[in-house]
């Protein structure tokens, strides 16, 4: 697995501009994501923290963690979720966790 | 600005309970007179949130062989068995346990939530993966942060949601082990077992199940959830306690793998704690005796549990979904659960206020958990008392009004 992460930062590293879509693309997914957990329109950049910006608790945190892992057909480890604060940290996991899974 | 000041958000919201009048975590019983009955702020009280499913906690018998115990052994064993020595007592309880579940080995902790601390940060490390349903209790969640490995959680009782997380482990290297719970504790439903021991079969991994609140409550002879499924065999590991049905206090384990006994020089919360003093040892001995000598006490829990579970249902309270010892009532709103429970308890009833983050939805909820000992007529009793502040907090109106009607 750990190999597998690095295979992905240097594949990321070779290929910028194209990192660069990757990542709008992805926060644009978990936009949509936020809204349908939520049930309201979101704003999100990348410096969004997503349990006080967004104002959730715990239970919304897990639910949200839970449809972005079937969006994007990964698992975030405990231990990932707990250091994502903002949303680039999250895209940054999900860019990182799908990689690995196709590498 | 103290140490503990990052704790504030929980002193404020706790301080808020305390202005409502009640203070659920210093609850202190005057007496406690049995397994059913105590005095509670000078009013005799009764007890429906004990986990005493078995109602041992005052059976002369375990009492008789605590006292002996303490007498010719002394109050404490004062150190770890890696270090200080076993006690007769405490490998007499590990063959006994063995034998009740018909596998090879047992090993003894000083508490449940030792236990899984111990048996979850031991059998899975670095490159493995455990595999948590979403609901685990706490002493699951902070064994797999004690561990190495790489803890991922699937949908409560959900075997589909475990399988699609465990396909994508495929090809990757290291162990998994699945972790679910016989009965949950905050509002008494079971795990699909047979589902997940299929998943667990097609996938290789290996499986536990935490069976705190389903010894001597499930299965033709108490041994829990993986007896009362048929799945015994794809279990490789079980993990309980003795501080419910059995009425003291420590924790277990129980597998056939032939290397277990490797886990006394590797499992750090078994290792580096004072072991189980003589008379709790004695006492868990004789209550694992009665578990299996008089079934009765099954078939009373039994019927207590679907006698008081279909009276609040039939009253229109929000209830967990299956009649099982632990029955939960939903509550609206923190300020109404408060309210209620402290009516309750006024009333001369004692249960668990269970308020969010604990509880698994985010509902705050009135647990109960019935005991064999329990008398019809107190269950009667309990029922009315429910009725009772149901009506008086327009509750139950509420509830017809939710329900369409149809109640």
């Amino acid at each position: 697995m750990r190999s597998n992460h690095q295979l992905a930062l240097v594949e990321t590293a070779h290929s910028g501009a194209d990192g660069a879509d990757a990542n709008a693309s992805i926060r644009g997914e978990i936009a949509t994501i936020f809204e349908q957990v939520l049930g309201r329109p979101v704003q999100i950049t990348d410096k969004t923290n997503i349990v006080e910006d967004l104002d959730m608790d715990s239970l919304g945190v897990m639910n949200f963690v839970m449809a972005i892992e079937d969006f994007y057909d990964i698992s975030i480890p405990l231990d990932r979720v707990a250091q994502i604060q903002t949303v680039a940290d999250l895209i940054h996991a999900v860019d990182d966790l799908r990689s690995g899974a196709a590498a | 600005m103290t140490i503990l000041a990052k704790h504030s958000a929980y002193r404020t919201a706790y301080e808020g309970l305390r202005k409502q009048g009640v203070d659920p975590l210093n609850v202190r019983f005057d007496k406690v007179l049995s397994p059913t009955e105590g005095i509670l702020n000078g009013k005799r009280t009764i007890l429906i949130g004990t986990h005493n499913y078995l109602g041992l906690t005052f059976d002369p018998d375990c009492i008789e062989k605590a006292v002996e115990a303490t007498r010719s052994q002394g109050t404490g064993t004062t150190g770890s068995r890696v270090a200080n020595g076993n006690y007769d007592g405490h490998l007499r309880l590990e063959q006994a346990l063995a034998d009740f579940y018909g596998r090879d080995h047992a090993m003894v902790f000083s508490t449940g939530y030792q236990a899984n601390l111990g048996v979850l940060s031991t059998l899975v490390g670095r490159g493995d993966h455990l595999m948590l349903d979403a609901d685990s209790h706490a002493s699951i969640y902070d064994g797999s942060r004690l561990g190495h490995a790489e803890v991922i959680r699937f949908r409560h009782n959900n075997p589909d949601d475990l399988y699609k997380r465990l396909k994508r482990l495929e090809g990757m290297p290291g162990d998994r082990l699945i972790v679910v719970e016989g009965i949950y504790s905050m509002i008494g439903d079971t795990a699909p077992l047979k589902e997940i021991a299929a998943v667990k079969r097609e996938t290789g991994a290996y499986l536990l199940v935490d069976e705190a609140h389903s010894l001597g409550v499930l299965g033709p002879t108490g041994r829990g959830l993986a007896e009362a499924a048929g799945v015994e065999d794809d279990v490789d590991f079980i993990v309980g306690t003795f501080s419910k049905s059995l009425g003291s206090v420590g924790g277990f384990c129980v597998s056939n793998s032939p290397d277990f006994d490797v886990m006394r020089i590797v499992c750090r919360p078994y290792m580096f704690t004072a072991s189980l003093p003589p008379g709790i040892i004695a006492s868990t001995l004789e209550a694992l005796v009665k578990l299996q000598a008089e079934p009765k006490r099954r078939a009373d829990l039994i019927r207590n549990a679907h006698r008081f579970y279909n009276g609040l249902v039939a009253m229109g309270f929000e209830t967990g979904p299956e009649a099982n010892p632990i029955v939960a009532v939903s509550m609206p709103d923190t300020e109404t659960a408060v309210a209620f429970w402290k009516l309750l308890m006024e009333s001369g009833l004692y249960l668990n206020l269970a308020l969010p983050p604990a509880t698994p939805t985010n509902t705050p909820l009135l647990r109960t958990s019935i005991s064999a000992a329990h008398t019809v007529q107190q269950i009667d009793t309990a029922l009315a008392i429910f009725a009772d502040v149901g009506r008086k907090l327009g509750f139950m109106e509420s509830d017809r009004r939710r329900a369409g009607g149809v109640v």
